[in-house]
């Protein structure tokens, strides 16, 4: 929680600074004694993660727009000399592209954990609002990135996604052709895709600020989802938090270091080694992974105006979350019900996912994918609009411990039981 | 010929767009990759060396006539991971070939006879294309444009194994009731089943090789796809080195920083 | 819960200092591909070395071509020229070292120290005082007093061996790393 801070420098230095500039004291508030609950589990590592592949992501690509040319004839040539020519160029590429997957794995991981412990509700509702801001603009960020190679699925992807807009009546073209700076997705779209995909990572930081800010105002939930009520809840963030977070850090880092040297290319495709060519269009136009279920219901609805509508409207959907759940108790921990409405929305996203991946007239068991997605996409809306308001008013939650200490100290065999 | 070719190709494309319309009987959804082994497979996988140089000799000696190889420079040849050719090899094979000179003093391009002026090449220069643009290639194969090899092994499912069963795949027989259209070629690894390639482009003996190795059609392809995995992926094996030292690093950290963890929490349950 | 203070303690650092020097090991390992990175890549390398051919370059002529982004001039010199440069006293030079890349940096700048042939010179033609492309002075068209280079930008000039006589600039012309590959064909770099 947030209160006078306890600062005391203990050099001249520091004093010197923080008589200056109030940082030292911030670092120490925020980051050495801020009081966290003691009971935060490996679901909770992911925010540090996430702040790590900000910085990844930052520092790679900066290194890559040293030897990159956003030009429609030379662009995809100069990615191939970044990863033939340029000193660990190969390196610095690969960690960028397996960087943005890595991202958005920890980002799911980041929100279902919300969604689960009920992080997004009073008093946290702006965290969530500010959380699904920066998931909108991570998929921004990473759509302009995948036009960047300008291979065939970067050209033909930025095709369909910009012709979506062609759907709205009467201005649709006009926006479309206000995007392109073309009358189709050409050399304007690529330079100014490449000015947004430099600049968007940093309105992010900007977010990502004022996210960790509102954080720390209320401070973190906790698995329990009840409140901290005295000091024997919470641990100072330093060194118990740190060390944690290091430690699963390293594990995502080995994880992530897997792919970028020994599956360099397991989430991308192969079409996109191919040079854009505006005459051909590949059999199959698939985004990159972590937008298949969008795309998936995109693709479930016949009409482009109501598809794009429904595809956007899962996404809006996101930011009226803390109001649409009536439940008292934050956590699924105690709400035997929802938990499992939880778990059948998680498999509803991977099925999502999966129908997106496959083309559009494909089937299972006889079965049109097509059907499918439709019955995910129900079920997606009706998991936030239906199942969460009225499973908060008549499910009977489960008893909340009197305490996180007495849950974690006292009774470690409740802590055990999810 | 000219005639022919020029019946062929709007002919040819009729055909193939009834015999690959989904409404009729046969599905020519292309088979799958032929299971093949290649010394560059797996976390330890590394390129053979004599297979690269004997790749690049059926690259150059076959597919070079159709087929550009635009990303590569002639100083890879000598880099550590590849063909490991030394720089004079290199040096040697770069200034066999003739690229377009620039303007000399008069500001011309072309000399008196209006042949384009050349120069050798050096280690700073790609493998030139045979054909100077996509309409010369595609006027000299029958429409098709013969796609460029540097990074085809990456740019298609199935990497060098699909190169492997194109390449050997073209000396099998059709079914019954499957007609080739005119202009291509029957080979069922080919989404399709019909590909531009001419069935006698890669053929056993096609070239001889200098160490002796006796040239099947399979050891041709092998080599071939060998060589291009590696047009592909130049930097696999320092990748896959450094991958070593740092997964174990990480191993390493993570066991220590598991340990610290530990111990700062013991005393907080 | 508690055991000994004093070896829980002494445990604790001991990982604390391990881990964090390992994580510190990794960051500045990790450091160096970054740093690596922006040093001239393996296609600006394969430009590094160059061949010319000399032959068709006559007494009197200068013919320029570009090594390393810079202008490298090829002189044929005349036998008045190479006289010239030979019968200046070397100790009294602005610069009497030889500033040649393929000799110590400590060998004087006589004739001989300033090309591997006499006929020929082949010198980078950057002026040593503020980077600008020194003009050839020729018999039609003479360019400062010793018969060599001026520099408009300045006033800087050169003798027929390249070395600075007059002006702000303070070495003589750079001779790069060169040698023979035959009689008519040099490689630089």
């Amino acid at each position: 929680m947030s209160g006078p801070s306890t600062y005391n420098p203990k050099s001249g230095f520091e004093k010197w600074i923080d008589q200056r500039l109030p940082l030292p004291r911030l670092l120490h508030d925020t980051v050495h004694t801020f009081p966290t609950p003691r009971n935060l589990n490996i679901w909770y590592t992911f925010g540090g993660i996430l702040a790590f592949c900000l910085v990844v992501q930052i520092l790679t690509g900066v290194v890559l727009a040293m030897h990159y040319v956003a030009n429609a004839n030379l662009a995809f040539d100069s990615v191939e000399s970044i990863m033939r020519d340029v000193n660990y160029g190969w390196l610095m590429r690969y960690i960028h592209s397996n960087g943005a997957s890595m991202f958005f794995l920890a980002v799911y991981i980041h929100m279902f954990r919300g969604l689960y412990y009920g992080s997004y509700k009073n008093p946290r509702e702006l965290i969530w609002i500010l959380g699904v801001l920066i998931y909108l603009l991570m998929m921004a960020t990473a759509f302009f990135g995948y036009v960047l190679p300008w291979g065939q699925m970067s050209f033909w992807g930025a095709t369909v996604i910009t012709n979506l807009f062609t759907a709205i009546p009467l201005i649709g073209k006009g926006i479309a052709v206000w995007l392109w700076g073309d009358f189709a997705v050409g050399d304007a779209t690529l330079n100014r895709f490449f000015s947004l995909h430099y600049l968007l990572p940093f309105i992010i930081a900007g977010v990502v600020v004022l996210h960790i800010w509102a954080l720390h105002v209320t401070g973190n939930n906790n698995p329990l989802g009840i409140d901290v009520k005295s000091p024997q809840d919470t641990v100072p963030f330093h060194p118990y938090y740190t060390v944690k977070d290091a430690f699963y850090l390293c594990l995502f880092v080995l994880f992530f270091a897997v792919f970028v040297f020994y599956a360099p290319n397991f989430f991308g495709n192969p079409d996109n080694y191919i040079k854009a060519n505006p005459l051909v269009t590949p059999t199959d136009i698939v985004p990159e992974w972590y937008l298949l279920p969008y795309y998936a219901m995109l693709r479930s609805i016949p009409n482009k105006l109501i598809g794009v509508i429904v595809m956007a409207g899962a996404i809006v959907t996101l930011f009226l979350v803390p109001w649409l759940d009536t439940s008292r108790v934050r956590s699924c921990r105690f709400r035997p019900l929802m938990k499992q409405f939880f778990w059948a929305f998680v498999v509803c996203c991977v099925i999502l996912g999966y129908c997106g991946s496959q083309s559009v007239d494909a089937a299972i068991a006889g079965i049109p994918l097509v059907w499918l997605a439709r019955l995910a996409s129900i079920y997606y809306y009706a998991f936030f609009w239906l199942i969460l308001p009225i499973v908060g008013l008549i499910e009977t939650p489960r008893k909340l411990p009197a305490s996180i200490a007495q849950s974690v100290l006292g009774d470690s065999a409740a802590a055990a039981a999810e | 010929m000219r005639l022919q070719l020029a019946l062929a190709l709007p002919l040819g494309l009729v055909a193939g767009f009834l015999v690959s319309a989904p409404a009729f009987a046969i599905d020519t959804t292309r088979l799958p990759v032929k299971s093949v082994d290649f010394s560059f497979d797996g976390p330890f996988g590394t390129y053979d060396r004599a297979a690269l140089q004997r790749g690049f000799q059926v690259y150059k000696e076959v597919c070079s006539t159709c087929h550009s190889l635009d990303h590569i420079a002639f100083h890879d040849l000598d880099e550590a991971g590849g063909p490991g050719f030394t720089e004079a090899q290199a040096k040697a094979i770069a200034a066999s070939y003739k690229l377009p000179a620039d303007p000399d003093d008069k500001g011309d391009i072309f000399d008196d006879k209006g042949v384009r002026l050349t120069r050798a090449g050096t280690l700073a220069d790609s493998f030139p294309p045979p054909f100077p643009n996509e309409e010369a290639a595609r006027a000299n194969n029958g429409g098709k444009l013969p796609p460029d090899l540097s990074m085809i092994v990456k740019a298609r499912d199935g990497g060098a194994a699909y190169v492997y069963s194109i390449a050997t795949g073209f000396h099998e027989t059709p079914p019954a009731g499957f007609k080739v259209p005119d202009g291509t070629y029957y080979n069922p690894y080919f989404e399709g089943w019909a590909i531009g390639m001419p069935n006698t482009a890669l053929v056993a003996n096609a070239v001889t090789y200098s160490d002796g190795t006796k040239a099947t059609i399979e050891q041709e392809a092998h080599d071939v796809a060998t060589f291009l995995a590696w047009a592909s992926d130049t930097k696999m094996e320092q990748r896959k080195s450094m991958g070593l030292a740092v997964l174990v690093f990480l191993v390493v950290l993570s066991g220590l920083l598991f340990a610290a963890y530990r111990k700062v929490w013991k005393d907080a349950h | 819960m508690t055991a000994t203070t004093h070896d829980a303690g002494t445990r604790r650092d001991f990982l604390y200092v391990a881990s964090g020097a390992m994580g510190a090991v990794g960051a500045a390992a990790a450091l160096w591909p970054f740093i690596d990175q922006m040093n001239p890549s393996a296609a600006a390398l394969a430009l590094a070395s160059i061949e010319a051919d000399i032959s068709a370059i006559v007494p009197g002529q200068q013919v320029v071509v570009k090594w390393r982004g810079h202008p490298l001039f090829l002189r044929r010199r005349t036998p008045a020229e190479i006289a010239a440069a030979n019968a200046v006293d070397v100790s009294s030079l602005p610069d009497p070292l030889a500033y040649n890349d393929g000799l110590p940096d400590s060998a004087p700048a006589t004739d001989a120290n300033r090309a591997i042939k006499a006929d020929m010179l082949v010198l980078i033609g950057v002026c040593t005082h503020l980077g600008c492309t020194p003009t050839v002075s020729t018999p039609a068209a003479p360019q400062g007093d010793y018969g060599g280079w001026l520099c408009h930008c300045h006033g800087s000039q050169y003798d027929t061996a390249g070395r600075i006589r007059k002006g702000p600039a303070p070495r003589n012309l750079e001779v790069p790393p060169y040698s023979y590959l035959t009689n008519t064909r040099i490689k630089v770099g």
